[in-house]
């Protein structure tokens, strides 16, 4: 499912002004633990955390992710948007807790199967 | 800080080495982010740099953590991706224990920020073909990771 329909379904906000919307999401990982994510998050995931610092982008980066989704209306760092802008790396946020914000993108994608 | 130290093509293959200073949380990742672009560029198979983006991510972060500095080298042959990380630092103590999923000494700090998951060291394993540590403790820890690039010729 491209990622800027989910944008819009799951009303995202966007943090990045130019990283491109336009990927597909394969899926989601939910996870606050960096390696976790190295260990288990696939290609195209949106990753779904409430870490906001500099360092998620390079995990983003390297697991080649769709995006990333910042829980609980919570507000990057300057310096991670920064880095997401120069990495090409879609960071978004919800005022939704990780649950519910994975509940629905789960039944999203689910959906889209169909 | 994070310098590219040298670089050079040979026949033998493509050796690269950076140097990776401890605490140093501002830039890490970065080493391994350049290496992930280096065997991408290399025309490497994508699952191959895949395992091989954890490593060194894990690698990397490792040093970031628990060293004051190191170095990593990258070494690529027709054959195999070699990754060789010697850092000066505290070094561990029981390796056996460091290498079971779940154990971890990182900080309250470190794990605020969503490391020590105590994953790292089984996250390197996990993923290389040869897997080689040793380390004094005061010192330093050395890895020597291997990863072949014919899967089909596994030894």
């Amino acid at each position: 499912m491209n990622l800027k329909e989910i944008i819009d379904r799951l009303n995202l906000k966007v943090f990045t002004s130019r990283a491109s919307l336009d990927g597909t999401v394969t899926g989601g990982y939910t996870s606050d633990l960096l390696s976790d994510v190295m260990a288990n998050a696939r290609e195209g995931n949106l990753w779904i955390t409430l870490q906001i610092h500099p360092n998620i982008v390079a995990v983003g980066k390297l697991k080649d992710l769709a995006g990333i989704v910042l829980v609980n209306g919570r507000q990057p760092e300057e310096e991670t948007r920064q880095k997401a802008e120069e990495e090409n790396l879609p960071l978004l946020g919800t005022e939704e807790n990780s649950f519910v914000i994975s509940g629905k993108l789960y039944f999203l994608l689910k959906e889209k199967e169909k | 800080m994070m310098v590219k130290i040298q670089g050079n093509e040979k026949e033998s293959g493509l050796i690269e080495t950076f140097s990776i200073t401890g605490g140093d949380f501002h830039h890490a990742g970065q080493v391994s982010t350049q290496i992930k672009e280096i065997l991408k560029e290399l025309g490497i198979d994508p699952n191959i740099v895949r395992r091989a983006a954890i490593v060194a991510y894990e690698a990397e972060m490792n040093v970031v953590m628990y060293a004051q500095r190191g170095i990593f080298m990258l070494k690529v042959t027709p054959q195999q991706i070699k990754f060789f990380v010697q850092d000066e630092g505290q070094g561990i103590p029981d390796i056996e224990l460091a290498m079971q999923e779940g154990y971890s000494t990182a900080t309250p700090e470190m794990r605020e920020m969503g490391f020590g998951a105590g994953m790292g060291l089984p996250n390197i394993k996990k993923n290389s073909d040869i897997f080689e540590i040793s380390s004094e403790v005061g010192k330093g820890t050395c890895l020597n990771i291997t990863i072949f690039l014919d899967q089909g010729k596994k030894q």
